[in-house]
This record gives structure tokens, C-alpha cells and sequence, in this order.
């Protein structure tokens, strides 16, 4: 069975890179699969779950804005946060959404203060999506 | 000449400074060695995202795109002024700040990274409209906040152009005050496509795009900025670590040669003194007997 390359790119560091049986990909206009022999496509990321699917086995990760290229059955996502669930702090993650959550209601902030609490909500909602899904 | 004891004070004080000096130089060491491959860690994202513009390069037409907009008049500019929060980094932060105060006072508005800065433009009474403080790994996240708070300025025409003025890192010995234009993008064709690899381009002709062309591009061109900017900081960051090396190791230098001339001054001291005494027994001899 043909596989597919996956490469997973953060500007911090290539987090992820294999070659998997397919992967399902949390894009603007909806989730969607790629297996080999996907069209050739480029779109955008959506924050959340990316699921990698590799020997039967199943990966998930948070991923934050970005997009995807699919091309010779190479996929690559582009994206500025990849975290594995495994990695992820659950606890810390509601702190940090709380965190933020909280010094955004205070109205005293400036545009880039909130600009970048925002950002933080964001991710944090990304990561809790991800590590919560198993429990339900 | 100075006492004895106040001459041994003088060699230990000096001789703990340079015991400082000389740590803050290995910290600062191994911390340049961190930035330089926190900034090597973006190539793979670099390369990347090169080849998607291309791909959408051949497909859309790309002088539509408002971050591409030249504008004729510059009323307005904004600087990003990337400075260290600490001193003791020689004149890194002194250099740059010499190509800030040659900026149009009037013009200018200033976006302040790193507290020096902060209070350089406080101090010479700029026009700042914000001011960042970052980590010493800034997180890609962070910087977004900052590069989209410019894009956001820009796009509303507060400002025609945004120039990022920070300590380039030439080599360990040599920081260059740079400005590089961060807005509005030069042209696609420029995008650091330097070094266009051989790589498999796909050409854009079989591509699909979701939703469609112009919406991915839209969606992109913001994130070549935020990642310019990434690696200007980054840069930066690096260029503070080796400029505080290299004068730490002055320090260190100095501080070592001073120990070196001052204990030869109270080696001479302890001999003259060793010999009046000499003297002085003998004479009190001599007169006895």
C-alpha cells in the first residue's frame, strides 16, 4: 500500500515528519482526509485536531492557524503551534485559558495586549479540544 | 603610595569582578549558541512556505494584494525598534539607537521591543504607540500579536510603510544596525527566494485551491510577515548574546591585566617596606654596639 509523506512545520521547529497512511486535516471550509494520490490542493489550516492515521494507529494533534499543501503525495502544514496530545498539559492549558480569559474582560487593555490574549485563548482551546475528545 | 592593605583590597575586588565577568561571558555563550539554532530551526518553514508562494505566484496575480501596496506619499512610518532588555552588550544597543534618533521626528512612530529601547524613546520623548516585551525565546505566538498589530496599522493607513531597525548578526565580532522594509512586502518575486532550490516546484497549473486562490493568499501573505519578523528577532536575539560576550571578555581581559600590574605594584611595595625594616635594625645595631 502506497503511503503518504507528512512534514509538520512550525517556525520553532519541523515537529512532525513520516510517512503515514492518511491524515485528516481541520481546514477552513471543513475537516477533510487526504490518502495518497490526493489532487494536488492548498488551503487553509483551521486552529484545532489533526488526526494522522499510520499502521492502524492514530495520532492526534493540536495545530494552530496555518495551511496545508498536498502535492505528490506530500502533505505540508504549515502551521505556528503543533502539539501531540500526549503533550499536552491539561490543566495547564485551562490555567493559561482562564488566565487570559480573565485579563480580557478587563477593558484597560490595549490593542496589543488583548491582540496577544487572544492569540493565547486560542491555542489553549485548540490543545483542551484535542485532550478531551478521548473522554467523551 | 598606597598602603600595603589597601593594595591587596584593590586585587581582590578586581579579581571578583572578573570572576563575574567571566561567567556572565560563558552565559552569554552558550545562549548565542541557543539563539543561532533557534533561528536555524526556522529554515525548514522558510523553504516551505517559499515554495507555496511560488506555486501561488504563478497562479494569481499579485499586485492586488493590499500588504503589496506602494504608496507614493510617506506620511506616516512606523519603526519596530528591537533592542535588548539588559545592558552590558558593548554598543550594540548604542549603534542602533544612533540610526533611531536620525529618523524624522514628526513622521515617525515607533513600536518598541526590548526595555533599553522602551527607555531610549522615552527619554529623547519619540512617539511610541506600544511597547512588547518578549522572552529570551520569544514564542512564534507572541511575535504574531506584534507583526499583527502593524499589519493592522497598516492596512487602516496610519501608517504607509513599516521598517523593522534591529542589530543584524553578521558574525560573532560584528552587529550591523540593519532597517529592512517589513511593509509593504517588496514583491513576491523577492520573497527570499534567493535561494530558489531546485526542489520539486509543483507548478501551479494542477493545483486546487480551497476556497479559492485569492482567499489562500489573503491568508498567507500575513504569515510571511509575522515570520519575517520572527527571524528578525531572532536575529537580533543572537546578536545581543555574542555582543555581550565579546565585551564580557574585554571585561575579563582588562580586569586580569589590572590584577597582573597591581600586584606588581604591591610586590615592590612589600620588598621596600621588607627593606626599611632590614635597615632600620641594622642601624639600631650599629648605634648599640
Amino acid at each position: 500500500m502506497s503511503t503518504l509523506r507528512l512534514e509538520i512545520v512550525t517556525p520553532e521547529a519541523k515537529t512532525y515528519s513520516d510517512d503515514v497512511d492518511s491524515v485528516v486535516i481541520p481546514g477552513v471550509e471543513g475537516e477533510f482526509g487526504v490518502l495518497p494520490q490526493h489532487v494536488p490542493l492548498l488551503t487553509q489550516l483551521k486552529p484545532g485536531e489533526l488526526r494522522v492515521i499510520k499502521g492502524g494507529e492514530e495520532i492526534r494533534l493540536a495545530v494552530g492557524e496555518g495551511f496545508v499543501e498536498v502535492a505528490d503525495d506530500m502533505v505540508a502544514v504549515l502551521t505556528d503551534m503543533a502539539i501531540r496530545e500526549s503533550d499536552i498539559d491539561e490543566s495547564a492549558a485551562e490555567d493559561a485559558m482562564r488566565r487570559a480569559e480573565e485579563a480580557m474582560k478587563d477593558e484597560s487593555l490595549s490593542d496589543e495586549q488583548s491582540a496577544a490574549f487572544q492569540a493565547s485563548i486560542q491555542k489553549s482551546v485548540a490543545q483542551l479540544r484535542v485532550k478531551r475528545r478521548r473522554s467523551f | 603610595m598606597a598602603s600595603l592593605r589597601d593594595i591587596r583590597r584593590r586585587i581582590k575586588s578586581v579579581k571578583n569582578t572578573a570572576q563575574i565577568t567571566k561567567a556572565m561571558q560563558m552565559v552569554a555563550a552558550s545562549k548565542m549558541r541557543k539563539a543561532q539554532e533557534a533561528a536555524l530551526h526556522g529554515r525548514p518553514y522558510a523553504v516551505t512556505l517559499n515554495r507555496v508562494l511560488v506555486t501561488l505566484r504563478d497562479t494569481v496575480d499579485e499586485n492586488i494584494h493590499p500588504l503589496l501596496e506602494k504608496r507614493d506619499e510617506i506620511k506616516h512610518e512606523l519603526v519596530i525598534l528591537i533592542s535588548t532588555d539588559k545592558g552590558l552588550c558593548g554598543g550594540l544597543n548604542t549603534n542602533l539607537f544612533r540610526e533611531a534618533a536620525a529618523y524624522d521626528r514628526e513622521k515617525t512612530q515607533f513600536i518598541s521591543i526590548g526595555r533599553k529601547g522602551t527607555q531610549f524613546l522615552a527619554r529623547t520623548k519619540r512617539k511610541m504607540i506600544a511597547d512588547f516585551a518578549l522572552k529570551d525565546h520569544p514564542s512564534f505566538l507572541e511575535v504574531k500579536a506584534i507583526s499583527q498589530f502593524a499589519i493592522d496599522k497598516f492596512l487602516a493607513h496610519e501608517v504607509d510603510k513599516v521598517t523593522v531597525l534591529f542589530p543584524r548578526f553578521v558574525n560573532t565580532l560584528n552587529q550591523l544596525p540593519t532597517a529592512l522594509p517589513l511593509l509593504p512586502i517588496t514583491s513576491l518575486a523577492e520573497l527570499g527566494l534567493a535561494e530558489e532550490e531546485g526542489e520539486k516546484t509543483s507548478s501551479g497549473a494542477g493545483m486546487n485551491f480551497e476556497p479559492n486562490a485569492h482567499s489562500v493568499l489573503d491568508a498567507i501573505m500575513p504569515f510571511y510577515v509575522h515570520f519575517e519578523l520572527y527571524q528578525m528577532i531572532l536575529g537580533s536575539r543572537a546578536s545581543e548574546h555574542s555582543a555581550r560576550m565579546v565585551a564580557m571578555k574585554n571585561a575579563t581581559d582588562n580586569a586580569k591585566q589590572i590584577v597582573k600590574d597591581l600586584t606588581l605594584e604591591y610586590n615592590k611595595a612589600r620588598q621596600a617596606a621588607i627593606t626599611k625594616e632590614i635597615l632600620e635594625i641594622a642601624t639600631a645595631q650599629l648605634a648599640l654596639g
